[in-house]
């Protein structure tokens, strides 16, 4: 389906999720992570790299990934992205939501 | 973004056999990852999960586990647990499941809080110190009950 966001015509799917990165730019993410509750700080902007770059190799995501990432520890990553993290963080970045167990 | 209508997830760990202190820690971690609080209860052999000596080295069971396809007297033998138990953890590493103690950390630093029953710590003759620093307290099933403080509170026993 698609959605306007930051006055653009977006594909996303029933969860908000974009369904092509390609679409995605930062202006985007601002506005998906504005409609989260959550103002992106530069802190913001490190953890929404990595898990794109994760992505584009086409390595999963997981807690337990984030923790031994070196970029950000697990307390810091729930207090940036409060109410499910790796869920929101995927979701500012444009890439699919993690569908891991752990 | 969610659908749910669970608000927190308490759980009542009363076993140390790797497939059920796995399920509980799955549970509890899920329900972090989801925006749901969640606390664990550990109780009786639950507590060899947060002993600083033994979370290392819990085993699953061979024996009066239809589900491990392998005779009970076969399950039996010296050294069959503890094989059947390496397998295990090598399969649960390829899917980047962390070992005890790890998640046990995981666990805590996503905001799961953790307590110990106090009944059994005094049953099994053990002290604070004998459990890893991220339990917070030893605490009775009435005071793990007031921690039900919200509504859509679920409490599961594993």
């Amino acid at each position: 389906m698609e959605t306007t966001i930051a006055g653009r015509e977006i594909h996303v799917n029933e969860e908000g999720y974009l369904t092509d990165f390609n679409q995605w730019d930062k202006e985007i993410g601002e506005q998906l992570a504005n409609k989260e509750g959550i103002i992106l700080t530069p802190r913001h902007w490190e953890v929404i790299t990595y898990v794109q770059e994760k992505f584009k190799k086409e390595e999963p995501l997981s807690i337990r990934g984030i923790k031994n990432s070196g970029v950000i520890n697990i307390k810091e990553f729930y207090s940036l992205f409060p109410g499910g993290p790796l869920k929101k963080a995927t979701l500012i970045a444009g890439i699919p939501k993690p569908k891991s167990c752990i | 973004m969610s659908k749910t209508t669970a608000k927190k997830m308490l759980f009542i760990l009363s076993k140390a056999t790797l497939e059920n202190v796995y399920a509980a820690f799955v549970m509890a971690n899920g329900a972090r990852m989801e925006g749901i609080e969640s606390e664990i209860f550990f109780t009786f052999f639950g507590l060899e999960a947060i002993q600083k000596k033994k979370l290392e080295h819990l085993h699953v069971a061979t024996v009066g586990n239809p589900a491990m396809h392998m005779p009970t007297m076969l399950g039996g033998l010296p050294g069959v647990e503890a094989l059947a138990s390496k397998m295990m953890k090598k399969e649960m590493e390829k899917l980047d499941m962390p070992p005890v103690g790890e998640f046990l950390e995981i666990l805590s630093d996503s905001g799961c809080r953790l307590w110990a029953c106090k009944l059994a710590m005094d049953m099994f003759h053990l002290d604070k110190d004998d459990l890893i620093d991220e339990i917070e307290d030893v605490i009775t099933i009435g005071q793990f009950y007031d921690r039900a403080n919200t509504d859509n509170t679920h409490i599961v026993f594993v």
